[in-house]
Formats: structure tokens, C-alpha cells, sequence
């Protein structure tokens, strides 16, 4: 299997190749070049992201109070800037949008599996250097759509975004769902045509140009969690296309896949026979895999850092496989959680909170395997590491309630409320962010030849962490009190309004907690030209991406790539001097391999 | 140029921060020297106390929470027959993750705080031990068959209408933004309906059909009334978009779809008279007018209307996304005694009166 083939067929990339502006920053097929693509364009991403999360929090917990913040910018859509109850609606749909697929799907997995599978798999690029760069400038396109539905005359898409028909399929139900939904729906199509082209890239990839000696099971756990995470990918965004496809033929050109038996503004429509509970269906089958797919490689990540810092073995390597496959597995037949009140047969709801519940197990493994790693640990307190331990840390707080939401008959009574919105921030929002944090502060070196400042590092992750429970921990305690999500405003309902104090603590949290993300944009930006200089393995890691010269070269060794003669975690191995032994270093006279 | 004027403050502000973010850089002094941004023994002994003040920190805002907003969740106040399952249920889940959450959090930031690394320790090279994998398997397997039983129980409890007891058939019509009601009348039969059926010059908004004989003697109302103790079978449509009846102190909730009827069946145990003299209640509205006092203060000093005094109605709100009107779908449910029912309904026009001719 491993393919040391191909090191003659790339040989000749090391050096010689003259290379351009346009071909080593633009339309580069360097795997190292892509990776920094998908990382910048995700950041860009991810302040429009969160701007948006400020806005709406801002409306929440002032509600209809005049803000001259909104008056500029959002102009004639906040009149004497008041928001507009249709403008919350867009700001909440586009934020979710922007962070699961933008940011947490194409900014995390993409800037990652991008950089590490070739360099820790022991390849000189991936599979496919063209269908990479086709990848990213797909991604690209579908985010320059996605940001130019903000300017359309009606409004961007506002249905929330899972997109549910009738209201996102009917422009008189909703302003922005006429020009704005259909960008939406052609930027969408285009991300999952990008989002496929580089699963496929990264699966091939990995089956087949691992380096001699680079058997599965000495893989490092962020090559098998991006290796899991796209082939769940590849199973189920498809379906999210074929969704969408026939949502577009709904929208334009009469059918009734998802709609039927419809009087809206004093007529019937044509529609006969369609279903919306389909189209929950077909979404789901995607939408839920999707949050694996955002937070495996984030386990993936964060178990690699954690084992690093500790200077300990990754605990429990196999179990740590078996349950990423387990999730993936079970990822995939429980999507009628979301549901569970949709109007589907309640045997249905049965089946699907048996198998929600299971995934705890493996993920129960999961946290108990990175605690048990830290134990007796020599803990290096790098800001990769304090990010990976605050993962573990809001993972468990987060995935915890999953009990309360997989659980079909507590579900009727908290479905659609804040305490979903704190569940599922917590468990894949947060986390997942803390798992993209981690591997930039980790492999910012391997990026861009120099170190970020660990001072800001630790200033960043503080005041992140004290406001990310500031926000979503008090969020619970109003979702079990009934308040549902996406409401612009809760004056509507004097019940609510003993609710109004806690939604101001959240505002003020979620303010703090994103004004401190500029820390990070300094640090990022500017250490990319004044940061100190990196050595070549500044975490003393034993992987086989910190063998690689600092400085990038196309075909990422310069000479024969390494062999691997021992899996990814000879951290503080008795009968060694040193307290990591590298991959690529042979096992000494009489040294066993554990049996990992 | 007010909005230019803000956009540029804005633009200053955020200088503004990334300047000291900078000047705070530039204090470090040779930091950017060699090896400096790699944790050292002082950054790891820092930290490993700030991770204990951390996990002090999740336990305080759990605390924190607990005491100042323990008295909101809808635990204590539920109305219908299943809801005392429901809570109970819920509060057993809410212990199983108290437990959960104070140990692990605790291991996890102790363990970061006890073994901060220190030059020339080593770790524990501890790469595997199937027992302990074992162990941390099987406990979560014992604890969540509990409660997917459980849950499970309750759910078909929940869902297993029983056609036998004669429940009261209301259908709940939901349209952008708001929601009708229809009593199935003295035959308890709703008459058939459809959309394409809706006549609005004959005031027919809800397209029943005028020729079926179970329809004659519906009722189309714009309240909710329930008889105390009488199962109720509600049975939902929607004309244009998804919408949730939420109904949230009966613990019922139900998606309602255009072309299909969803349903959802509970009984209402406490009379809305007497859910407003709990005591939880009367503390929880109490709360809410000197609240709503206090903002009406406020609008009174900038020359506008104060609010109206709140008393406490059970609602069925909407919780599907449903367009601009979202945040204000909501008709009152009024629970009752039989006769005030009985008198009620008497006064309400049959749907063959309604129509104009």
C-alpha cells in the first residue's frame, strides 16, 4: 500500500521549476500554498461571521433601541437605525451559514488536511495538485457569491440555515427568499462541488501515497480524522446537492418536490403532492454528519497537540480510532433528531433517540482517553495546548446537554429554543473554533517559517474562554425557560420578560469575547512578518511534517522522503535521552514497537 | 454621513485596540528573540494556576446560574397529565450531567494545573490499558440504557393517543402570523378541509369544505379553550409556511405542515385560574410587573405609553421559523372548568352560520 513510487514520479518538483506570482500565490497547486488560501479566505470569512453574531446580539439584548452602529451599516434596512425584524432574520441565517461551512467545514478542514496529509503522511503533494487548486477556487467563488447576497436589493437568504420550504422556497413568504435564496443556493452547490473535490483528494491521498513504512495504523490521529472526516463528506454531501437542486427546480420551474396545498397573500399555488418534511430529511442527512465533519478534525487536531505538550502517547491510539470510525458510523443514522416534532411517525423519533444516545459512548471515550493523556503529563502550556484543553473542556460541557436534546421526549419541550443554541455552540461552534485556534498557534511555524507570540496566545485564549461560557452557559437556563430561537425581539412576550436581564450578560460576554478576537488577527497578521523566526521542530513533535525544511519547498523534502519506523507518539519512551523520538527515526537494537 | 462618521469611530475603535495590542507587543521587550515563544517553566506554572482559576471559574458561573436564574426553566409549572414525566425525566438528566460535568472538568484542570510541565521532569510513557478503556465504556452504556428507556417510555406515552378516551378534537391553523382554532363540534368530527377550498368573500378562511355534513356544526375561534382533565387531541395545519405549535407549559410542541396534518395529544390538569395562584406563579408574574414597572418608568420619561400590566395566560406560540412576524405568532389557551367550557363554546357561532352568503 504505502506508495514510495511516487517519489521518483515527483523528484524532479523539488527545485527547478521557475515559478511565477501568479502560479506560487494565485492558482498554485502547492498543497502547503492551498492550505494558507483556505485559512485566509476562512478568516475573512469568519470576522463577517461574527460582525453579524455581534449585530444580532446587540438587537437581542437592546431590542429596537436605535444604534448608530446598525445605521451605518446596514443602512436603509435599520431606519433610524432600528434593525428590521427581516434583516435579523438574514444576520442569523448568513452567520450560521458563514460558520459551519465557511469557516468550520472549508477555513478548518481545508486549511488542514491541506497542509498536514501530504507533510505527515510522508507525500510530496496530494493526489491530485490540480483538483486541489479546483477546490479552493471553487471554494472561493461560492464565498464571493455568499458575501454578494448581502447586497441584494431583497435582502440575503433569511430562512435560517437549514432553508426549510415552504419559506424558503416562496419569495412572497419572505423577502429574502427571491434573489437572495437563489445565491445562496448556487453558492452552496458550488461549496459542495469544492467540498467533494477535496474529500476525494484527501481520501486518495491517504490510501495512497503514504511513505514507506507509514502503515494505517502508525497514521497520526489528525491524518485519520480528516481521512474519516471526508469520506463522511463524500457520503452526504451529495444528498445536501440533490437537495438543493430540487429546492432550485421548486423555486424555478414549478415543481413540487417539497411543497403542496399552499394559499399565501390571497391565492392557492399550483403546488400539489410535495413534502417539507423531505426536504428536513434530505438536509439532515447532510446537516448532521455535517457537525462530525466540522468537529473530527478538531479531535483530530487536538489530540495530536495534547499528546505533544504532555509529552505523553496519545492514551488509548486504537480505542481513539475506533470511536472516530464509531462516530462516523453513528453520525450518519441519526439525523431524525432534528425532527423529532416535525411530524414524522413517532416510532421514527424512537429509533433515532436510541442511536443519538449511542454516539455518547465513543465521544465518552473520546474525553476520558484526553484526560487520561494529560495525566502524569509534562504539560507545556503552548497556547495550542491551553486551546486544545479548553476544547476538551467545552466539548464535555456542550456535548453533555446532547443527552436533554437526543432525548425525543425532552426534546418537544426544549426543540428550536436557546437551549439548543448553547448545545450546539458549545459542543461544535466553540470547540470546533478551539480546535482550528489550536492547530494555527501548533503549526503556524510549519506555515509561515516563524512563531506567533505566546503572550498574545495566552491573553487570547483567556478572554475567549471566561466570555465563550459567559455566553453560552446562562443561554441554557433561558432555553429551559421556553424562549425559542430566532426571535427578533422577546417584548412580544411579557412571559419572557424576566428573560431580558440574562439575554444583557450574553450581549456584553459575546461583545468582549469578539472584540478579543482582534488579538488574534494582530497576532496572526503581524507575526507572519515580524514573527521570530522558527526552528525547524520547535515543539520537539514527532511527526514527519517537522522534518521538512523551515522554509517551503514544492515536493516538501528536498531529498529522499522518510521512512517510518514507529507510530506517531514515542513521546517520553523509556531507554531514550531525548523526550520524543521521531517517525522516521529506526527502532534501537532490541526496542519493541508497542503493540498500539 | 452620520452612518459615515460611525463607520470611521468604528474603524478608530478597532485601531484603537489593535494599537495597544501592539504597544503591548512592543513592551515585551526581546521576546521575538530566539526560542521566546515557546512555553517555558514560568509561562507553564502561570498557567497551570490560571487553569485552576478556570475550572474555579466553571463552578462558579454554574453556581452563579443555578441561584440567579435556577427559578426559570419551566420545571416546576407544567399542566398537563404528562408533564410531571417529562420534568422528571428531565431533572434526572440535568443530575446525571451535574455529576458528569463537576468530575470531568475538575480532572481535566487539575490534571493541567498538577503536571505543568517543569525542565528536566518526564512524563509517564502510558499508552494504553484496556481495563480502564473497559470501564469508561461500560459506565456510560449502564447509564444511558437508563435513560433511553426511560425516555423512550415516556416518548410513547407521549405519542400513543388513545382514541378510546374521547378526546376533544380542536384543529390549530397556523398562517403567517397568527393562529385559528376549529372545535369539531357536537359530533366531534372535524369536517374535511383544503386550501384550494378557502373562499374569502364567503369568509371561509380556512377552506373547510361547506358540503361535508361533519363540518356544519365546527366552530372557528381565535381562542383556545380547554376543559380541565378532558384529553385533548389537537390535530395541526398550516396554509403556507412551517410553523411549531409550542405550547410550552403543557410540554407539547408540533410542527405544523402545509399538505399534511400533524397531531398532538395531552391533558390539561390546572385550570388557568388556578395556575396563576401557584405560588411559583404568583412569584414569577410578581417579578415580571416590577420589571415591567420599572421599564415603564423609562418609557414614561421619554413621553411614551407604559406597559400594560402582565397576567399570566398559557399560550401557544410559534417556533419554526416562520418570516418577518416570527417573534409575535401567539394565541391565549384558556383551561377551564367543564361548565365555563360548556358555556363558552354554547355562545360560538357554527361554521354553516359563519359564512356570508
Amino acid at each position: 500500500m504505502s506508495a514510495h513510487a511516487d517519489t521518483h514520479a515527483h523528484d524532479d518538483h523539488g527545485h527547478h521549476h521557475k515559478e511565477t506570482f501568479i502560479t506560487k500565490y494565485i492558482f498554485s497547486i502547492d498543497h502547503k500554498m492551498i492550505a494558507k488560501q483556505y485559512l485566509i479566505t476562512g478568516t475573512i470569512m469568519g470576522i463577517i461571521g461574527v460582525l453579524m453574531s455581534m449585530m444580532f446580539r446587540i438587537q437581542i439584548a437592546w431590542p429596537g433601541e436605535p444604534n448608530v452602529l446598525f445605521e451605518a451599516l446596514l443602512g436603509k434596512w435599520a431606519p433610524d437605525g432600528v434593525m428590521d425584524a427581516d434583516v435579523y432574520l438574514a444576520l442569523v441565517t448568513i452567520h450560521g451559514t458563514i460558520m459551519v461551512f465557511f469557516v468550520l467545514t472549508a477555513g478548518l478542514s481545508g486549511t488542514f488536511s491541506n497542509l498536514l496529509i501530504p507533510l505527515q503522511i510522508g507525500a510530496r503533494d496530494m493526489a491530485s495538485g490540480f483538483l486541489n487548486m479546483v477546490s479552493y477556487w471553487l471554494f472561493f467563488l461560492s464565498s464571493v457569491i455568499m458575501v454578494s447576497s448581502l447586497f441584494v436589493e431583497a435582502g440575503p437568504a433569511a430562512a435560517g440555515w437549514t432553508i426549510y420550504p415552504p419559506l424558503s422556497a416562496l419569495p412572497m413568504a419572505q423577502g429574502g427568499s427571491g434573489l437572495g435564496m437563489t445565491l445562496w443556493l448556487i453558492s452552496m452547490a458550488i461549496f459542495i462541488a469544492s467540498s467533494l473535490l477535496g474529500s476525494l483528494n484527501y481520501v486518495v491521498t491517504v490510501l495512497n501515497l503514504r511513505t514507506k513504512g507509514m502503515s494505517m495504523t502508525r497514521l497520526p490521529l489528525t491524518i485519520w480524522a480528516f481521512f474519516v472526516t471526508a469520506i463522511i463528506g463524500i457520503v452526504s454531501f451529495p444528498v445536501l446537492f440533490a437537495a438543493a437542486l430540487l429546492l432550485i427546480m421548486d423555486r424555478s420551474f414549478g415543481t413540487s418536490f417539497f411543497l403542496s396545498d399552499i394559499f399565501i397573500q390571497g391565492e392557492v399555488l399550483h403546488y400539489q403532492g410535495g413534502s417539507p418534511v423531505l426536504f428536513e430529511h434530505l438536509f439532515w442527512f447532510l446537516g448532521h454528519p455535517e457537525v462530525y465533519i466540522v468537529i473530527l478534525p478538531a479531535m483530530g487536531i487536538v489530540s495530536e497537540i495534547m499528546a505533544a505538550n504532555s509529552r505523553k502517547p496519545i492514551f488509548g491510539y486504537r480505542a481513539m480510532i475506533t470511536s472516530i470510525l464509531a462516530i462516523a458510523f453513528l453520525s450518519t443514522i441519526v439525523w431524525g433528531h432534528h425532527m423529532f416534532v416535525s411530524g414524522m411517525n413517532p416510532f421514527l423519533g424512537s429509533v433515532f433517540t436510541f442511536t443519538t444516545l449511542l454516539i455518547a459512548i465513543p465521544s465518552a471515550v473520546k474525553a476520558f482517553n484526553w484526560i487520561t493523556t494529560i495525566w502524569k503529563g509534562n504539560i507545556q502550556m503552548n497556547p495550542a495546548m491551553l486551546f486544545s484543553i479548553g476544547f476538551v473542556s467545552t466539548f464535555i460541557t456542550g456535548g453533555l446537554t446532547g443527552i436533554i436534546l437526543g432525548d425525543s421526549a425532552l426534546d418537544i419541550n426544549v426543540h428550536d429554543t436557546y437551549f439548543v443554541i448553547a448545545h450546539f455552540h458549545l459542543v461544535m461552534g466553540i470547540s470546533a473554533i478551539y480546535g482550528m485556534f489550536a492547530g494555527i498557534y501548533h503549526w503556524y511555524p510549519k506555515m509561515f517559517g516563524r512563531m506567533m507570540n505566546k503572550k498574545l496566545g495566552f491573553i487570547h485564549f483567556w478572554i475567549t474562554a471566561v466570555s465563550a461560557y459567559g455566553v453560552f452557559f446562562p443561554m441554557h437556563f433561558i432555553g429551559m425557560a421556553g424562549l425559542p430561537r430566532r426571535y427578533y425581539t422577546n417584548s412580544a412576550f411579557p412571559l419572557f420578560d424576566d428573560l431580558a436581564n440574562v439575554n444583557v450578560v450574553i450581549t456584553v460576554f459575546a461583545l468582549i469575547g469578539g472584540l478579543a478576537q482582534i488579538i488574534y488577527l494582530y497576532n496572526f497578521f503581524v507575526s507572519i512578518f515580524y514573527g521570530e523566526k522558527a526552528t525547524q521542530n520547535p515543539w520537539r513533535s514527532t511527526t514527519l511534517e517537522w522534518t521538512t525544511p523551515v522554509k517551503h519547498i514544492h515536493g516538501n523534502w528536498p531529498g529522499e522522503i522518510p521512512h517510518v519506523h514507529r507510530w506517531a507518539y514515542d513521546y517520553s519512551k523509556p531507554g531514550h535521552d531525548v523526550d520524543f523520538v521521531m517517525q522516521n527515526v529506526p527502532l534501537k537494537e532490541g526496542e519493541e514497537e508497542l503493540q498500539h | 454621513m452620520t452612518a459615515l462618521l460611525t463607520i470611521l469611530v468604528l474603524v478608530f475603535i478597532l485601531v484603537a485596540i489593535w494599537q495597544m495590542v501592539k504597544i503591548f507587543d512592543l513592551t515585551q521587550g526581546n521576546s521575538r528573540g530566539a526560542h521566546n515563544q515557546i512555553a517555558n517553566d514560568k509561562d507553564n506554572k502561570y498557567q497551570g494556576y490560571l487553569m485552576l482559576g478556570f475550572l474555579v471559574f466553571i463552578y462558579a458561573i454554574t453556581i452563579f446560574s443555578f441561584v440567579e436564574y435556577g427559578d426559570l426553566p419551566l420545571l416546576s409549572n407544567s399542566a398537563s397529565e404528562h408533564g410531571p414525566d417529562v420534568d422528571r425525566l428531565m431533572i434526572l438528566s440535568l443530575v446525571v450531567i451535574f455529576i458528569v460535568q463537576t468530575i470531568t472538568q475538575f480532572l481535566l484542570h487539575y490534571f493541567a494545573f498538577k503536571y505543568r510541565g517543569e525542565k528536566g521532569k518526564k512524563a509517564l510513557f502510558y499508552a494504553d490499558n484496556n481495563k480502564l478503556e473497559a470501564i469508561w465504556t461500560i459506565i456510560p452504556v449502564i447509564v444511558l440504557a437508563a435513560l433511553i428507556i426511560q425516555g423512550l417510555f415516556t416518548w410513547n406515552d407521549i405519542m400513543n393517543v388513545n382514541e378510546d378516551e374521547d378526546p376533544l378534537v380542536i384543529e390549530l391553523y397556523a398562517q403567517q402570523f397568527n393562529w385559528t382554532a376549529r372545535y369539531a363540534g357536537n359530533d366531534n368530527t372535524l369536517g374535511k378541509a383544503n386550501v384550494r377550498l378557502i373562499d374569502i368573500d364567503k369568509a371561509n378562511v380556512l377552506g373547510v369544505d361547506e358540503s361535508d355534513p361533519n363540518a356544519q356544526d365546527d366552530i372557528i375561534t381565535k381562542e383556545i379553550h380547554l376543559p380541565v382533565g378532558r384529553p385533548v387531541l389537537i390535530k395541526m395545519r398550516s396554509q403556507d409556511v412551517l410553523h411549531s405549535a409550542y405550547m410550552p407549559h403543557f410540554r407539547a410542541q408540533m410542527n405544523c405542515v402545509p399538505g399534511m396534518i400533524t397531531q398532538f395529544g395531552f391533558t390539561p390538569t390546572l385550570t388557568t385560574a388556578d395556575m396563576r395562584n401557584t405560588p411559583e406563579m404568583i412569584d414569577k408574574v410578581a417579578n415580571i410587573n416590577q420589571i415591567r414597572a420599572e421599564k415603564s418608568e423609562e418609557l414614561l420619561a421619554k413621553g411614551e405609553d407604559a406597559l400594560e400590566r402582565y397576567e399570566f395566560d398559557y399560550l401557544v406560540i410559534c417556533n419554526k421559523i416562520c418570516g418577518t412576524s416570527h417573534y409575535n405568532m401567539q394565541m391565549k389557551i384558556i383551561v377551564e372548568t367543564q361548565e365555563e367550557y360548556d358555556a363558552w363554546i354554547k355562545d360560538q357561532k357554527l361554521f354553516k352560520d359563519s359564512l356570508n352568503k
